[in-house]
């Protein structure tokens, strides 16, 4: 399987990293041997196995619904870039 | 031409948990920003998720309440986007396996007709938090967007139906059938202004009889029955003249503005985001086994649809009334209370579907919040099908009691000096005084002879009798009183 770069551009929009002409080149090799291994695995006969959710054959432990965090706000915005009246504050997105 | 309308809904439902779907904060509503948001909230590194028990009980009883199949074996998936107010970048959600399956619900509609809708599964995911873009600058003037990550993690189902409804009304009588099941399950509080319910619309137009679907929009995040309704109206419209002048529609999100009865595009489909799901490496499936699908099945409480049927049965109310009382779970409760203080069922159905529930609309409350109980309604119920008050009486006791003076009915009855005169012997008097007074009017009456005038006629000493009695005698009594003498 071959990777476009048109879709490597695609890609880095959505993950909102900032690529240059001369790493897309780069990465479309990468990416492509990548997806070559994936095909491989894409080969294997799957028909009588059941998808995998997890590689770790276990169950999720569930909680009982009861509050065990206490307000620890100080803290947190202690380290925060901004904070404004208690709220976070990023650059305005605008919908 | 004419046209069919198709709707759809998808409903988020914030689940009443305690805390939160993957962290033990706190879920409580009106908390100071970010206090109620930790390390798992906020996405720091190392942290991981922890499912809530409740949360899955909640959404397992919303399965059995919609005659729905229940996934033993629920996935979560990472749904990837960027957005301030979702810090870890993804929304933990289900796709591939729901924990609800295919369902359906029975609507009534205003013509007595019944109609299903079908549901197409509902899943377990986690809410976002709030962004407020209003008046936030960084210390260079640019705006800034705050963000309050106390409802992040905030469980929610989100019910997905199919295409089954055809008009606002179906949708309006669904959207609030719906209402009535999560606040009866008690997994919901129903707080619509606090947005425990939204409601996304998928609206599309056809050819009358097509088979074919046309092209739908979404309008999204409509937190009232009346919005609701106002937007259906408004994008039938909009998609309508569009079709008609020959256009086609865009496949588009729309936001919609209930103050102003505007919507606006929000993204089209070409812009729509790539979410790129994946399952969630942090979360093991989660197995639901027999007994804790039983458990939930036996806590099931009484739901709308049963209620109404033993509000029918046992206080004898019509199917109308049955169903506007029993549709809500603090009004039935409500309801209840008040037979059982004012013993009769049909006065009470009445006093709430009327005078109660124009007060709560008038001023905005939920029946939570109005200052009137059950116990206090009852007993004025119980003090006019005893004669004690006349209704306009009790208008004036329900006014004193909302206002919230008093609370004790028969305290306000002595005090607004409202008890009626129902001592026949007096009231006798009453009549015999007033009648000598008007020998004229008296004579008219005895000369008419079309009884519906001479019944008009007969309200004509009403008044007088009211002013002699200063307004306590029991008009009843004084209308049988005065047929007797009159007509005899």
């Amino acid at each position: 399987m071959t990777i476009s770069r048109k879709d490597i551009e695609k890609v880095a929009v959505l993950a909102r990293i900032q690529v240059d002409d001369e790493q897309v080149s780069a990465l479309e090799k990468d990416l492509g041997n990548i997806l070559d291994l994936v095909d491989q695995l894409s080969a294997a006969d799957t028909e009588s196995v059941e998808p995998l959710a997890h590689p770790l054959d276990a169950v999720q432990r569930l909680r009982p619904d009861e509050v065990t965090e206490t307000d620890q706000r100080a803290a947190f915005q202690a380290i925060a870039p901004a904070t404004e009246n208690g709220l976070y504050l990023a650059p305005r997105v605008i919908e | 031409m004419q046209w069919d309308i198709v709707i759809g809904l998808e409903i988020h439902v914030q689940l009443a948990t305690r805390t939160k779907i993957f962290s033990g904060s706190s879920t409580a509503y009106g908390a100071e920003p970010n206090t109620q948001a930790n390390a798992v909230d906020l996405a720091m590194p190392g942290t991981l998720p922890v499912p809530n028990e409740q949360a899955f009980r909640y959404a397992v009883m919303f399965g059995l309440a919609v005659n729905a199949e229940i996934e033993r074996r629920s996935v979560f998936e990472r749904k990837n986007y960027f957005y301030p107010d979702l810090p870890k970048g993804y929304q933990t959600t289900q796709l591939a396996r729901p924990i609800v399956g295919p369902g359906y619900v029975d609507i009534e509609l205003g013509n007595g007709e019944s109609k299903r809708v079908r549901i197409h599964h509902a899943h377990l995911e986690e809410d976002a938090g709030k962004s407020l873009h209003e008046a936030i600058h960084d210390s260079m003037g640019h705006g800034m967007t705050g963000v309050d990550l106390n409802r992040a993690g905030t469980p929610l189902i989100e019910v997905v139906t199919e295409p089954d409804m055809n008009n606002a009304e179906e949708a309006v009588a669904f959207a609030k059938k719906l209402h009535g099941i999560v606040t009866s399950l008690g997994i919901c509080d129903g707080d619509m202004s606090q947005g425990s319910m939204r409601f996304d619309v998928n609206i599309s137009l056809k050819p009358r009889g097509s088979d074919t679907l046309g092209t739908r929009t979404e309008t999204k995040n409509l937190n009232s029955f009346r919005f609701m309704e106002q937007a259906i109206a408004h994008e039938v419209e909009r998609q309508m003249d569009i079709l008609e002048d020959g256009g086609t529609i865009t496949q588009e999100t729309r936001l919609y503005n209930g103050d102003r009865d505007e919507s606006r595009s929000m993204r089209t489909k070409e812009e729509a985001n790539d979410y790129r799901y994946f399952p969630c490496p942090d979360l093991l499936p989660v197995v639901l086994d027999d007994a804790f699908i039983e458990e939930a099945r036996n806590s099931l409480p009484e739901l709308p649809d049963t209620r109404k049927a033993r509000f029918m049965d046992q206080y004898g109310l019509n199917d109308y009334d049955a169903g506007l009382l029993a549709g809500d779970s603090k009004l039935a409760a409500l309801f209840e209370e008040t037979v059982l203080h004012g013993k009769d069922a049909k006065l009470s159905a009445n006093w709430i579907l009327g005078e109660f529930s124009a007060r709560l609309n008038a001023d905005e409350k939920s029946v939570a919040q109005a200052p009137v109980d059950g116990k206090q309604l009852g007993n004025l119920v119980a003090r006019i099908a005893d004669n004690t008050i006349s209704s306009a009486g009790a208008k004036k006791v329900f006014e004193a009691l909302w206002a919230g003076d008093n609370g004790d009915v028969d305290a306000i009855i002595d005090a607004k000096g409202l008890k009626q005169v129902s001592d026949t012997g007096e009231l006798e008097k009453m009549v015999d005084e007033v009648l000598s007074g008007m020998p004229d009017q008296v004579a008219q009456y005895q000369n008419e002879e079309d009884p519906k005038k001479r019944k008009k006629m007969l309200g004509g000493f009403m008044g007088p009798l009211m002013k002699a009695s200063k307004g306590q005698g029991n008009p009843k009594l004084f209308n049988e009183i005065l047929a007797r003498k009159l007509d005899g």
